[in-house]
Formats: structure tokens, sequence, C-alpha cells
């Protein structure tokens, strides 16, 4: 299942916060070889994980990390605009209905029977995130040979620019946010759409109202 | 874009947001068909702006009380980013349930809905709309009416900002050659479609880039971000 959650959120959740962080840098630092940092807990943390990210991250049976996404507004500080500019002829991609998602990441130690279905439901719950909160893309930058994972999935994104060669090709890319987006990546990946708006709904749950109590 | 937020924007545009606060907010309220619109910046050049239909006698009592810090509709947008509705905050405390009431009864509906604010030098600020609904109507309205309520509460932030003359970071306020260029075909006259394939880039790609430039140059709509852009010399039309 999918849990949506703030960093400042997590420490309700140890085994899945510290099972995403040690992943992440199995992930990002020991296969792909990027310049991450490790903290003092083996955690790959950076500089956007203090700005109170959102994560959209699938919890296993066992209460670990099955994968994740990290998701930040544009109009705050985000990656792709710090770092990625060579990518969009300068452009810094600001705007209150984009946001961004870096960081997507599946656990080394999910059994790969299960990737497709994780991989799906990240992306998925990135959709029904923006469908929700009334956004119209989301901005991220792809290896350029995992576009087809996209368009497996059922949510093509759009290239706006390229850097790179060969398999270090990365690409920014934007995805629309629709709701026939939505029903795509149920229909490709075979998913069922009340499936994440159950996750959601569970996520940012409502109370009863204030008065109604008093009543 | 919706009618309503068209409508919306030329009423922002020929609102006096300095002289008349509430004036925007009443319109608002108007197009929209909420009961209250309030716009709540927490810091503005050392001081606080607001802008709200509230009755003033309830403004003015939350102003007396400081109920800006026990507030869980302004505390919740000082964490978050999300927008969010008001039955999702945290009611837990008494306090915040006495608070709650004493809205009540001063006219303030039982739904709200809010929007947190970032700006790029860490200015904060929120945007909520208020109503008497039931959960079901309530649900169906924001779901319809988000993604308009999103880019309002920027709108109204930016026009703020301009009014109290806040410095804008310069990096926002660059537009990169990609966007100059949109602009300069829109301004020149080409449909959308054709300044997409001079460009040779999709329609969806042009689109992002023209609400950049939009928000970067505080624009409220195409021709007139085209005519800010002409006017300050970013381009040549």
């Amino acid at each position: 299942m999918i849990r949506y959650k703030y960093a400042n959120q997590l420490d309700a959740f140890p085994r899945l916060k510290a099972t995403m962080f040690l992943d992440r840098a199995e992930q990002f630092k020991r296969r792909h070889g990027w310049e991450v940092t490790l903290d003092e807990n083996g955690y790959e943390v950076d500089q956007y994980d203090g700005l109170n990210p959102l994560y959209a991250i699938w919890e296993l049976e066992d209460g670990s990390h099955g994968g994740s996404i990290r998701v930040l507004p544009t109009v705050g500080r985000t990656m792709v605009n710090d770092h990625f500019t060579h990518l969009t002829d300068g452009l810094k991609i600001i705007s209150p209905t984009i946001w961004e998602c870096t960081r997507y990441c599946i656990s080394p130690h999910l059994e790969s029977s299960r990737h497709r279905e994780v991989a799906a439901a990240l992306l998925l719950a990135g959709c029904e995130l923006g469908v929700r909160f009334g956004l119209t893309y989301s901005i991220g930058i792809v290896y350029t040979h995992t576009l087809a994972i996209y368009k497996r999935i059922g949510w093509i994104p759009e290239v706006i620019g390229w850097a790179g060669n060969g398999n270090e090709e990365i690409a920014a890319a934007l995805w629309p946010i629709t709701a026939a987006a939505k029903s795509n990546i149920c229909r490709k990946s075979r998913m069922n759409a009340k499936d994440v708006e159950m996750w959601f709904d569970r996520s940012f749950p409502t109370f009863t109202q204030p008065q109604a109590i008093a009543a | 874009m919706t009618r309503k937020l068209e409508r919306f924007l030329e009423c922002l545009e020929s609102t006096d947001l300095y002289n008349e606060p509430t004036r925007l907010c009443d319109s608002l309220r108007e197009i929209y068909g909420i009961e209250h619109a309030t716009y709540l910046a927490t810091n503005l050049n050392g001081h606080p702006y607001y802008a709200t239909t509230y009755d003033p006698r309830w403004s003015a009592r939350y102003q007396e009380e400081n109920y800006v810090n026990i507030d869980p509709v302004v505390l919740s947008t000082l964490r978050y980013f999300q927008p969010m509705e008001w039955r999702q905050l945290d009611w837990s405390s008494k306090r915040s349930r006495a608070f709650f009431h004493e809205a009540i009864e001063f006219g303030v509906g039982n739904q709200g809905f809010t929007i947190p604010v970032r700006g790029p030098n860490g200015q904060h600020a929120l945007f909520a709309i208020n109503h008497r609904s039931n959960d079901h109507d309530w649900n169906g309205y924001i779901h319809e009416n988000v993604h308009d309520f999103m880019l309002i509460s920027h709108y109204v932030h930016q026009h703020v900002l301009k009014l109290v003359n806040t410095e804008a970071d310069p990096t926002y306020a660059e537009l990169s050659p990609r966007e100059q260029d949109v602009l300069k075909y829109l301004g020149i006259g080409f449909s959308r479609s054709q300044t997409a394939e001079k460009l040779q880039i999709s329609e969806h790609t042009l689109r992002v880039y023209i609400d950049s430039a939009r928000y970067k140059l505080g624009a409220l709509n195409t021709t007139h971000a085209v005519a800010l852009a002409v006017a300050r010399g970013v381009i040549s039309v």
C-alpha cells in the first residue's frame, strides 16, 4: 500500500523511514554511482529532504520500504531548477500547478516479480496527488533509456530537453496530470483506481467538524 | 482557462488592493459563489497583510487575541505545501475547538479550504475560501475548482508583493531564451500551434513555457505577459 507522508511525519514510521533512506543509498550511491552523500546512519539524504517534502511510499507487509518518490512544489526550491537547467535551455520551471518529482526509487530488496506493480503504483500515486491538488504537470529528470518503462506503465512523459550520451543520457520530462492519464495507468498496469483513492484518503483523512463534536 | 478564472483576473487587474483590500475578496465571493475568501501574509516587510470578507468584528477579535498563533488553518500552512481541507486539520486541542466555535458565531462557515503560498524569498502566505455546506457538496465543489484556486492564490500573492514593493529575486524575473521566443511569436500574432511548430516543441511544452513566463513576469494572462515583456525590454516585437 501507498502512504503519503511529509518528512516531518516519518518519525512515526521508523522502519519505513530507515529502509527508505537506506534503499535510496543502495540505488543512487551504489548502483547508479551518483555523487550523493550518506549520513552517519548510512541514509542517503540531501538538502531537499530538509525542505519537508512530501513522499509517496510503497509500504511492504512488514512495514518496510518497497519504493518511493519525493515531491516538491516548483514555486519553492527544486532540484530541476537548481541543477538541471542545462536541459531546459536555462529555463527555470516555476508554476503553482507544476510540482517536481525526484528520487524515484525501487527497493533492491523487493522481489523482482513485484517490481512492476510497485513502479506503477508509485506513478499512479503521483498522478492521484496531482489530480486531487489541481496540478497540471509533474516535472522530473530521468535516464532516457528508462522512458520505455513509463510507456509500459501507461504514463508517457513529454521530453523537453536532453543531456549526456549513451546509457548516461538524461532528459527533463513533463507528465501531464489529467483524469485520462490516471485511467490510462490503471488500464495499462491493471490497477484499480479505487485503491489509490483509498490510499490517498487514508493519508489525508478528514474528521468530523469541530462544531459537530460539540453538538 | 475557465470563464470564472478569466473574470477573476479581470477584477484583479482593476482592483486597488492597497486602498480597498476587501474588494478583490468580494469579487471572488461573487464569481465563485462562496461565502468568504481571505488572503493573509503573516510577514510582509515586517508586517502582516490581509484581505478578507469576514465580519470586521471577527478580524478585530482575531488580532486582539492573537489567534494567528493557535489557528490550525495558519499553523498547517507553515509546515505543509499542499492545499488542505479544514476538516483535515488538527482541531484536537480544546483551545482550537473553542476558537472554531467562536469563528462560527461570527459568521464563519463550517467548511474551509486553504492553499499555502510560498514565495521565492521564503515569503509565506495563505489563501482560504470558506463556506457553509455539507461534506458531500463541498467535496464536489472543491474538486471542480481546486485548479482555479491554486492559480488564484499565487496571483493574489504576486499582486500583493508588487503592492508592498518587496524586492523580487532577480533570477525569477529573468526569462530564458525559450520563454522569450514563445512570447515573441505570440506577440507578433502567431497562434499557439504555429508558435509550437516554429519552435519545434509540442503544445504541452509550449503551455509550460507560457505558464512559467507568466509566473515570472507576474502577468495575469498571455497577452499581459507579452505586454510586460515588451515594456521591460525583455523582448522586442
